[in-house]
């Protein structure tokens, strides 16, 4: 197990969960108020363009935070109002935006930058890792925390920081009102649409942090597709986490190992073709376990059955 | 939910497709491109006479893609996994054509066959796993994309490269094993694609199964409430969707590649366009495939598009997508039936 489990790899494992874990609770808190976000891949992609663009032009990782988040969140408009006032199927509307997100960020790199596929600039400056020498003599957590960027931190303490929200305060409370029983909720005056649409614009924000961390974060280099299913790997940590932070951290934790797994595999010579497809393995195996253990559905997994009918809220 | 009544309203797809160039010509306009300029390269490139053959070339697998996308659509089923099923099938086409001895033509068709069975089982696996597992098919049929590719990939870059290259690709597929020329480039898959199209459209308009596929789109309840098994069906459905994406696959090898590349059949992204043109219509069969034509000629015209003009052509897939997200923000499309 020792030899295992090295400081690399604990190192590659906390770095590889920071992205699904800012995109989970993204996904947590929109399922929450009852709207099924299936747009978290695509909201990453532009979080980590527009960091990409944001920080090459000024030179700042800061600002291409800023610009991550406010991109990510103008982008997540379209659900938040697509899904709400003009009641479109969140999952076809999920589905729309991670293609125009593909399409737009490979334009827009093309457009403004002249290159396709992959684009690096010196000029980029990422993020700092924050080396904590105290913490990086304690095994295994140590190892993994010693030396990460301030988002990695930021994601941990959004999952407390969710938990918190969510389940000890009046706010909390109306948002989980809004997703459980919509109508009871519009009849005590809470504004149904407000909380859906302002969820919704939250969890744009999130996404655009997993998407600074995924081109500011361990590189500074925007890919095409660079997300690459791990907004998808998201919307399932949602899913097996039932909509609760702290279980939906717990299933991040098991993606970011089989990633960072994948990475040792691959310095132990195994083709990385084979390699690189032990998340998504690993995420199905999962799914089928956690319903075989519970045989309950998430209320994602319910809102995808493709027997569901859900009780439409009027919200004009 | 808009202000006009709706006998004043334009028909969605129309508004929705003008709404979609407006904002195309902005981004136009930002490359530093005239929008009239490169749209009509688009029109130019896709249905002059010279460019029609180009676009039907094109349209052969994106018309596939948007079959095997609707058919599960019509039922409410939305299959994500098109990449991994083509890739599937366009290995399993090409393996049995490069290695099965026998005259031409049989093995050719033995290599379709093989390809729309590897596909359609792999395709079944989604549905078996919501059946039994209860894990959405929304989710596994992506999921199970990235091992299919992945381990495809393994096998064109190791154990079945053609080391005379020195590129990831299978050994070439012998000549007599080939697809049929009709014209250059069109091949006899476009034939094969066109008969697929027909029997979607016979079985949605004229079978019971079609029947019973539309009821459950509409409400799966009533499906269940009538007799429909919900679960076999969703198999079978699964099943001929993945059939088709892995005939598309090998058609694909068979007809213009002669070889399985490593990546080749994922570039163009036919999955998403066809999954795209499906869902404009939600899953009706002729409109899909009409709707798969129209991305297929904005597709070819966007090669000259880029050619003629500086402005890159991953536009179109902006385009589409725009379309899409327009018309199902504003009437609801895929709205599953409560």
């Amino acid at each position: 197990m020792s030899g295992l489990i090295t400081p690399f790899l604990m190192q590659s494992a906390v770095q590889a969960i920071t992205p699904i874990l800012l995109a989970a609770l993204a996904g947590v808190i929109c399922g929450r108020a009852g709207v099924f976000n299936l747009a978290l891949e695509g909201l990453m992609l532009v979080g980590a363009f527009a960091a990409i663009v944001g920080s090459d032009f000024s030179h700042s990782a800061g600002v291409g935070i800023a610009a991550a988040v406010l991109a990510s969140v103008v982008f997540s408009m379209i659900l938040a109002y697509g899904a709400t006032i003009f009641r479109g199927d969140a999952v076809v509307i999920g589905i729309g935006m991670n293609l125009l997100a593909s399409g737009l960020t490979a334009y827009l790199l093309r457009v403004m930058f002249g290159v396709s596929g992959t684009f690096s600039d010196p000029a980029i400056v990422g993020l700092d890792k924050i080396p904590i020498p105290a913490l990086q003599r304690v095994p295994i957590l140590g190892w993994g925390f010693g030396r990460q960027t301030i988002l990695t931190w930021a994601a941990w303490a959004l999952v407390v920081l969710v938990s918190v929200v969510l389940f000890k305060t009046p706010l909390g409370l109306r948002l989980r009102g809004v997703g459980e029983q919509p109508y009871a909720a519009e009849t005590l005056g809470v504004n149904v649409r407000n909380y859906r649409v302002g969820a919704v614009l939250v969890s744009g924000a999130l996404a655009g942090l997993a998407g600074a961390q995924l081109s500011l974060g361990a590189v500074t280099v925007f890919a095409e597709d660079m997300s690459a299913g791990r907004g998808w790997i998201a919307v399932v940590a949602v899913m097996l986490g039932r909509d609760n932070p702290l279980y939906a951290a717990a299933a991040c934790v098991l993606f970011g190992f089989a990633d960072a797994m994948s990475i040792r595999l691959q310095s132990e010579g195994l083709p990385n073709q084979l390699t690189d497809i032990s998340p998504y393995v690993v995420t199905l195996i999962a799914l089928v376990i956690s319903h075989r253990k519970s045989g309950r559905a998430s209320s994602a997994a319910a809102a995808l059955a493709t027997t569901a009918d859900e009780p439409q809220l009027d919200t004009r | 939910m808009s202000a006009l009544p709706s006998r004043l309203q334009p028909p969605s797809v129309v508004v929705a497709i003008v709404f979609a160039a407006l904002v195309g010509g902005a981004l136009v306009l930002a490359a530093g491109v005239n929008p009239l300029n490169a749209y009509h390269q688009i029109l130019v490139g896709s249905l002059s006479w010279g460019s029609l053959p180009d676009t039907l070339n094109w349209a052969t697998p994106l018309v596939g893609m948007t079959l095997a996308a609707a058919l599960p659509l019509r039922g409410g089923m939305i299959n994500l996994g098109g990449d991994g099923q083509m890739v599937i099938g366009g290995l399993a086409g090409a393996l049995t054509a490069i290695y099965l001895p026998g005259p031409g033509p049989l093995v050719a068709t033995v290599a379709l066959i093989a390809a729309a069975l590897a596909a359609g089982l792999y395709a079944a696996l989604a549905a078996w796993g919501e059946n039994r597992h209860g894990v959405p098919m929304l989710i596994s049929t992506l999921l199970l994309s990235y091992p299919a590719v992945g381990i495809t990939s393994y096998l064109v870059r190791f154990p079945l490269r053609d080391v005379t290259t020195g590129l990831p690709q299978t050994a070439l597929v012998p000549p007599s094993a080939r697809l049929m020329v009709i014209s250059d480039p069109l091949n006899i898959g476009l034939v094969l694609i066109a008969a697929i199209a027909m029997l979607v459209l016979y079985v949605d308009r004229r079978t019971v199964a079609g029947f019973e596929l539309r009821v459950r789109g509409a409400n799966a309840r009533f499906a269940r409430y009538g007799g429909v098994r919900l679960d076999r069906q969703a198999t079978r459905v699964m099943f001929a969707s993945g059939a088709i994406a892995g005939l598309v696959g090998a058609i694909i090898v068979l007809g213009s590649q002669f070889r399985f590349i490593d990546g080749a059949l994922l570039t163009p992204a036919y999955t998403w366009s066809g999954l795209m043109a499906a869902l404009l219509v939600n899953g009706e069969p002729a409109g899909a495939i009409f709707a798969g034509l129209f991305f297929a000629a904005l597709q070819t015209g966007g090669f000259a598009m880029q050619r003629e003009t500086s402005a890159p052509r991953v536009l179109t897939i902006v385009l589409q997508s725009i379309v899409i997200l327009f018309l199902a923000v504003r009437n609801g499309v895929g709205r599953r039936a409560s």
